[in-house]
């Protein structure tokens, strides 16, 4: 079965999507919170150091944010290429 | 009112809710008792989720490993919110839009092979009581401390709770009842963290508390930090593992968080692709309520341990401290004879304490195995959640609610666990392969049957657990990274992948994994004691070596499927049916 121009266009712009939302995924989480951490905790937060604020907090509410991010991004993918339900 | 009091009336009262909720949901047909009858909104699946994922680990353990470990607790907070990125993102929906009832189910079809689905059946199994295990001892032991029974009788009253609203609702009753669970739990972990974060810092929120300045002017974690390094432990926001440990840790935690089957399974409930989007997003959210709140309850309580008992009179110490002492869970030996309390880095007690039946000079428990190093004081971990309203001197019922709490945690993970394991076994094993023909009806009592073996042998486990049992639990994660989480982000995204690359690298990733956890862990192959950390292969631990796992999972399975022929046209068919969201329909049955 060929696959409708449609369908590729969709998957193509989604990938470019979760490409763009993993690589913050990484970036807060394993860059921030871990591979530089010892180079942001020299900056602070209120009492937090930083590297050890996103560790622990940040990258969580990251985590949320991005989550959401992505649900609104798709829902509007899904009308724009007529995949919308209800 | 007593705690005691106000711990049967909290814990009886939330009993009571759960039956009244898995009897009002009982289920009727297949669908129902799988998954819910595939018609759950996106907020309540969200909140049954975070139930089903928060364990006794999260709510019990978590936060006082943390209040230990200091900043290499970030690989729990990190790696088990930061894998629902990954789930929402690369599997709920796919899985969502594909429609079926079991993660097998998706292995089986996607990769149009029997084999592949039992291997993804026998990877459900191993991963599923690995974890179910030591939920069922959490179990007893928050039952026999609260309810003051042995751990046995705790234990057996827990199989009898979950059996009862597994058996009489499978998916339908245990989602709705986890939908109370999370209230339960989230309002008692809640409030102690609010109480104390006002006592400690003013602030009413402990999120931005545990950032906060305490009475006499210094920021909470600078204190903390200067208090760790007078008494030579290291810095609370500096880590001892390596940068590399951490790393791997923390993606083997995500990735297993994303492939655990009963989390999955939980996206199969909603009604369609955009609503399993949006129930991710509402668990993430949910979890991270606690998942936020868990460090800053991990400082404050370190900080209150450490300026109760440091260089204090053993004899002026408060009660809490003797009632965990006569537990066994706090032990003290007077090493330099002054009746104060040294307690600085390093081991009291050489593993955990053995208490001979006498008491010294000041009505302290002796211990029998002293280990020669200067500290004095032995604090079990999982105190930290369970003590730290006594610690704080809240008011009874408080203390009460946590109680109630752990227990939601506890059984609300272990039913959805036990679910997961009946399902395997009714639909995946009997059902697609031994009795293709068996009834709808036939099928549901052979579900509630195999739940009924699954709860009697997690009960075994947590009755007497081998000794590896506890050390494995961890490792749970590392298994369904390096089985599952591969085979279905390729099953998806790799259109070329076949049969071939994904049974042998599912094989050879759980094997692999399997092999470095009982050599690391069991000492079971080769030599009796577990080997050294030193002998770690690229200095990874046992609980990171799931990458690692996982890493070599994904290039077998690519370099195989690459040699071998491209899956058939229909199977092609699939993939590209499930990248598209709309036309889901329901969870249904072939």
């Amino acid at each position: 079965m060929p696959i409708p121009e449609n369908a590729r266009k969709y998957w193509r712009e989604n990938i470019k999507y979760l490409s763009i939302l993993l690589i913050i995924w990484f970036a807060v989480s394993f860059g921030c919170g871990i591979l530089f951490k010892d180079f942001l905790n020299r900056y602070s937060l209120g009492g937090f150091k930083l590297g050890f604020w996103f560790a622990q907090q940040g990258s969580i509410y990251v985590f949320v944010i991005l989550i959401f991010v992505y649900i609104r991004l798709m829902n509007k993918l899904d009308k724009k290429y007529g995949y919308n339900e209800k | 009112m007593d705690v005691q009091i106000w711990t049967w009336l909290l814990v009886g009262v939330s009993f009571a809710l759960y039956f009244g909720i898995a009897i009002w949901a009982r289920a009727g047909s297949t669908k129902e008792f799988y998954v819910a009858g595939g018609g759950v909104s996106p907020l309540a699946n969200g909140m049954a989720t975070a139930a089903d994922w928060m364990s006794a680990a999260s709510f019990i353990s978590m936060a006082g490993i943390i209040s230990f470990a200091g900043y290499d607790g970030s690989v729990y907070l990190m790696g088990w919110t930061g894998g629902y990125v990954l789930l929402a993102l690369l599997l709920a929906p796919y899985l969502r839009k594909f429609g079926k009832f079991t993660v097998p189910d998706f292995i089986g079809d996607r990769y149009y092979s029997n084999t592949a689905r039992t291997v993804a059946v026998i990877c459900a199994l191993i991963v599923s009581f690995t974890y179910v295990a030591g939920q069922m001892r959490g179990v007893g032991i928050v039952f026999s401390q609260f309810l003051q029974v042995e751990i046995t009788t705790g234990v057996i009253i827990g199989m009898a709770v979950v059996l009862v609203f597994a058996f009489l609702g499978g998916m339908k009753g245990i989602t709705y009842t986890q939908v109370a669970q999370y209230c339960v739990l989230i309002f008692a972990f809640m409030v102690p963290a609010i109480f104390i974060s006002i006592q400690m810092t003013g602030n009413i929120i402990p999120q931005i508390g545990m950032g906060g300045r305490v009475e006499d002017g210094t920021y909470l974690l600078q204190k903390l930090d200067n208090l760790h390094t007078q008494l030579g432990f290291k810095e609370y926001t500096e880590g001892t593992k390596s940068t590399w440990d951490v790393f791997a840790i923390t993606l083997a935690l995500m990735a297993g968080t994303a492939g655990l089957p009963h989390v999955i399974v939980r996206f199969f409930t909603v009604p369609n692709v955009k609503d399993a989007r949006k129930s991710a997003g509402w668990a993430l959210l949910l979890i991270a309520i606690l998942y936020t709140t868990a460090p800053a309850v991990s400082v404050f309580a370190r900080t209150n341990l450490i300026e109760t008992v440091s260089n204090q009179e053993y004899s002026s110490l408060p009660e809490w401290f003797k009632n965990w002492e006569n537990m066994g869970l706090i032990a003290w030996s007077d090493k330099n004879e002054d009746g104060k309390i040294q307690y600085v880095n390093g081991e009291a007690t050489s593993g955990k304490p053995e208490f001979t039946d006498t008491r010294g000079a000041y009505g302290e428990r002796l211990i029998s195995n002293a280990s020669p190093e200067t500290n004095e004081l032995y604090v079990d971990r999982d105190i930290m959640v369970l003590a730290n309203p006594e610690i704080a001197q809240l008011p009874a019922w408080v203390i009460a609610l946590v109680a109630a709490g752990g227990l939601a945690a506890a059984l609300s993970t272990a039913a959805g666990l036990l679910l997961v394991i009946s399902t395997s076994v009714s639909h995946d094993l009997i059902k697609k392969q031994l009795k293709p023909d068996i009834s709808d009806k036939g099928e549901l009592l052979a579900a509630r049957i195999s739940i009924f073996v699954a709860v009697v042998v997690a009960g075994l486990f947590g009755i007497y657990p081998p000794g590896f049992v506890a050390a494995v639990v961890a490792l749970a994660f590392g298994l369904a990274a390096a089985s599952f989480f591969p085979a279905i982000v390729l099953g998806i995204f790799d259109k070329r992948m076949n049969r071939q690359g994904a049974i042998s690298g599912m094989i050879v990733g759980i094997v692999l994994m399997l092999f470095y956890m009982i050599r690391f862990k069991t000492g079971l192959i080769g030599v009796l004691d577990p080997l050294p950390a030193s002998e770690w292969w690229f200095g990874t631990s046992p609980e990171g070596f799931g990458t690692v796992a996982m890493t070599v999972n994904v290039v077998i399975s690519v370099i195989v499927s690459r040699l071998t022929p491209a899956p058939p046209e229909d199977v092609q068919d699939i993939v590209e049916n499930i990248r598209i969201p709309s036309g889901a329909g329901e969870a249904h049955d072939h």
